[in-house]
């Protein structure tokens, strides 16, 4: 993409992001969410996340550990911490202190 | 517009204590977007006007393998459609204000935001002036987002790629998803959707993560009415 079709871009995903946010607080009179999507909706964030996440650690980086790749090491130990501490810094530091060290070892 | 300064203060002090948070997240999106191959500007840009970390890191990503617009819009779409449950929580609350202060309320109904006015506003006589409590959590978050991005990004300018900073991103993403997983069926949701979006990796136009997620939503849905089911079963 060009930069001036990426400013397009990002345009267009403020705009979306806008309407999704201001939806129900500009138009709570005209807009009925049925309970079964309400529900739904909270599932949002774990199902969305999940399905970003598991391919991304799966991406095969090139340096492998035995069979697997130092990236999915590095992913399962932070996943570990973010999991113990739920501290966002923690699971960066950690995760990126983990695939440093085993790329230094592997290569 | 006359500001109620007191309503704003306490909107600020309530969000002071996850700015800390924010910062770092501002950072790395700001380096790992210039990692990917955005400009510094185009990402400050990005912070300034989407003001939304996971869709946007979902973005950057999307943008540094080449996909097709489309694709991203689609993603920002999946990935924000929760602040559609948010802003129809606190629709009620802020019935009485002008079209222009609900606006102003719904371009800063981020998670955080969220999070803090839905727990004062489910008072009754809370005594404050809620557009004004929600500009007093939203605008420093906000100052501090895009801020941290643009510092972030012309930092990450500096770093070699040897660094592996693009790595910051699904790291990030996993510290979001552990604490999004709330109950079993918010784990049914993340091992569906999770699982699905990997065997279905390789179906072009990210279409992996649309059916994933889309799984996955169903999926917690179906365990919760299914543990809701059991549930009533078990007291009769």
């Amino acid at each position: 993409m060009s930069r001036p079709e990426i400013w397009w871009l990002i345009v267009a995903m403020a705009l979306l992001t806008f309407a999704l946010r201001a939806s129900f607080l500009l138009a709570a009179e005209r807009l009925r969410l049925p309970p079964l999507l309400r529900r739904a909706l909270t599932y949002v964030p774990p199902a969305v996340l999940a399905a970003i996440v598991a391919p991304a650690l799966a991406q095969p980086s090139g340096t492998a550990l035995g069979p697997v790749d130092v990236r999915l090491v590095a992913g399962l130990v932070a996943g570990l911490v973010a999991w113990r501490t739920r501290a966002i810094v923690a699971t960066f530091a950690v995760g990126m202190l983990v695939l440093w060290g085993l790329t230094w070892l592997v290569g | 517009m006359q500001v109620h300064r007191a309503s704003f203060t306490a909107g600020a002090r309530d969000m002071a204590p996850l700015l800390l948070g924010a910062a770092p997240f501002g950072l790395i999106t700001g380096a790992s977007a210039v990692a990917a191959g955005m400009a510094p500007f185009d990402v400050t840009f990005m912070s300034m006007t989407v003001f939304a970390g996971a869709a946007q890191l979902a973005a950057i990503a999307l943008i540094g393998s080449g996909a097709a617009a489309w694709v991203v819009l689609l993603t920002t779409v999946m990935i924000n459609l929760r602040h559609v449950m948010y802003s129809a929580a606190l629709a009620p609350s802020v019935r009485s204000y002008s079209l222009g202060a609900r606006a102003a309320m719904g371009a800063l109904l981020v998670d955080h935001a969220y999070a803090l006015a839905s727990l004062r506003f489910g008072r009754s006589d809370d005594g404050l002036n809620r557009r004004d409590y929600l500009l007093g959590l939203g605008l420093p978050l906000w100052v501090t987002w895009t801020g941290t991005t643009a510092v972030g990004a012309y930092l990450g300018a500096q770093v070699p790629p040897a660094w592996q900073l693009d790595f910051a991103v699904p790291l990030m993403f996993l510290a979001l998803l552990i604490p999004s997983i709330r109950n079993r069926p918010g784990l049914v949701a993340a091992l569906t959707g999770g699982g699905l979006a990997l065997l279905l990796a390789g179906l072009p136009y990210n279409l992996g993560l649309m059916v994933g997620a889309l799984a996955g939503i169903a999926a917690g849905t179906a365990a919760e009415s299914a543990g809701r089911a059991l549930a009533i079963r078990g007291r009769a």
